[in-house]
């Protein structure tokens, strides 16, 4: 008993350490899949029909590969054979930004049909170019309707960064491993490596809860829309 | 009536092999109110979005005060716009934007003002409308004769030669009709150029120049309201029953 109290008190710096990499990699995946999803929904709502067929490829193939697959097939396959030399954590931060950016193209999209039709038409109306009315009419709305499910997603993204440590990526559950299998103390170390995941899900989505709050429009409902 | 600002020739429109306008042709003098009336599904609608390519036309030729207006080409698209406003039934104010910003951001975006310049002209636009005290509401907090005030003053801070007005009171509470109503009249006297569907039996008469009696995609009467509204014309057959309906006195 004492022993996994101590072992627990040793490694818990170098687990937290892991929680750091695990934030980067997370922060980085959301980041990337935020910038492409926002821009394969408006390509997949307004673009030319080609763009469409290409972006729904692309969505139809990282939504129907395991994310392990992915990792595998991009980090020792496709990276090395195109030559590009990442790191573990950066290429799984890419890879599961590539993934999470499906995903999330979903989500905007659904929020950009939500709207009324009426938003991009009022917005041509008074000479808008048509960026200028996505860009300051319509995303900003859309942004606001996806935080409860953008949210949903950050929760399986984090989780699923756990499979980082296949690639050797010094994050929470590769440190967990790494010291389990050395101390022989696998029911603590793992209740550990659990409870970081859940305390930093529950954060983030408290944080995008209250930022959900923030940026709410007085009077403003999706309901009946 | 002065020389055209607004003049279409030709307009076309089909969805889905269904006719919907064939080959409508329509001139606007300067000051000049038209206005469109007719059964529903007739094209009315359809028109008026043509005429500023928010639908764009299978075929049909524009010009804005005598000069060719090439609607392929997208900036010049966008400048003719911005000198045709637009009302819609149902408002379409930005819904994430104070009753102000809504302006403002018409005048920053599109007239490329600074915020200041933008804020004053906004300001001085709401208060002809009546709203100086609602600026910082949102449209969700506005009710419908407010949030279509709001919209024909951000029509207006984009200084349209005409305006099209697509049935602007026919979703509103008739308490409410009224004001918007005011608003209109007010255009009118000021000599805003205006073309209006609607089903008010009021507007119709002691408003338009001229009646166009629209019905399966193209303009079957057309003529001054004392020729159209006595005659026995489909347009008075027409009106009559609205009245009939809404009750209004002729």
């Amino acid at each position: 008993m004492i022993e996994s109290f101590n072992a627990i008190k040793e490694s818990l710096p170098y687990l937290l350490q892991g929680g750091v990499i695990t934030l980067v990699i997370v922060v980085g995946a959301m980041s990337l899949g935020l910038v492409l999803g926002l821009c394969m929904a408006v390509g997949q709502v307004y673009g030319h029909p080609f763009l469409k067929r290409v972006i729904g490829v692309y969505i139809w193939f990282f939504q129907g590969v395991p994310i392990l697959v992915l990792l595998f097939l991009f980090y020792f396959g496709l990276f090395n054979y195109i030559g590009l030399n990442l790191s573990a954590v950066a290429a799984v931060m890419v890879v599961l930004g590539m993934a999470t950016a499906a995903y999330q193209a979903n989500i905007f999209r659904g929020a950009i049909l939500l709207l009324p039709q009426g938003q991009f038409k009022a917005a041509s109306a008074i000479g808008m170019s048509d960026l200028t009315a996505i860009t300051s009419i319509i995303l900003p709305q859309v942004l606001r309707l996806s935080i409860p499910a953008w949210s949903n997603e950050f929760s399986i993204v984090l989780k699923d960064s756990a499979l980082a440590f296949v690639l050797g990526a010094p994050e929470i559950m590769a440190r967990a491993k790494f010291i389990a299998s050395r101390t022989y103390e696998h029911l603590p170390l793992y209740i550990m490596a659990g409870l970081i995941y859940f305390v930093l899900t529950w954060a983030g989505v408290m944080a995008l809860s209250k930022l959900e709050k923030t940026v709410r429009i007085p009077g403003y409902s999706n309901k009946g829309m | 009536m002065g020389d055209p600002i607004l003049r279409v020739e030709n307009i076309r429109k089909s969805f889905n092999g269904e006719v919907i306008l064939k080959g409508v042709d329509l001139s606007l003098g300067k000051g000049e109110i038209k206005i469109l009336i007719g059964p529903s599904g007739g094209g009315k609608s359809t028109l008026l979005q043509c005429m500023n390519c928010l639908i764009t036309p299978d075929s049909g030729k524009f010009w804005l005060e005598e000069k060719p207006v090439d609607i392929t080409h997208k900036k010049e698209l966008y400048a003719f716009r911005q000198q045709v406003g637009m009302i819609f039934q149902d408002f379409n104010l930005f819904d994430h934007l104070t009753a102000l910003d809504n302006l403002t951001i018409a005048l920053c975006k599109v007239k490329k003002m600074g915020k200041k310049a933008a804020t004053v002209r906004a300001m001085a636009e709401l208060s002809q409308v009546g709203l100086a005290d609602k600026t910082h509401l949102y449209p969700a907090e506005l009710s419908g004769g407010q949030k279509q005030r709001v919209a024909i003053a951000r029509a207006l801070a984009m200084d349209p030669k005409v305006l099209l007005l697509d049935e602007p009171t026919s979703a509103l509470d008739p308490e409410v009709m009224g004001e918007v109503i005011d608003v209109i009249r007010n255009l009118a006297e000021k000599g805003m150029t205006m073309i209006m569907a609607t089903h008010q039996v009021s507007l119709i008469r002691t408003l338009a120049d001229e009646i166009l009696f629209m019905e399966a995609g193209a303009v079957v009467e057309q003529g001054q309201p004392k020729e159209l509204l006595v005659s026995g014309a489909r347009s008075q057959d027409f009106c009559d029953k609205l009245n009939r309906i809404t009750g209004e006195r002729r």
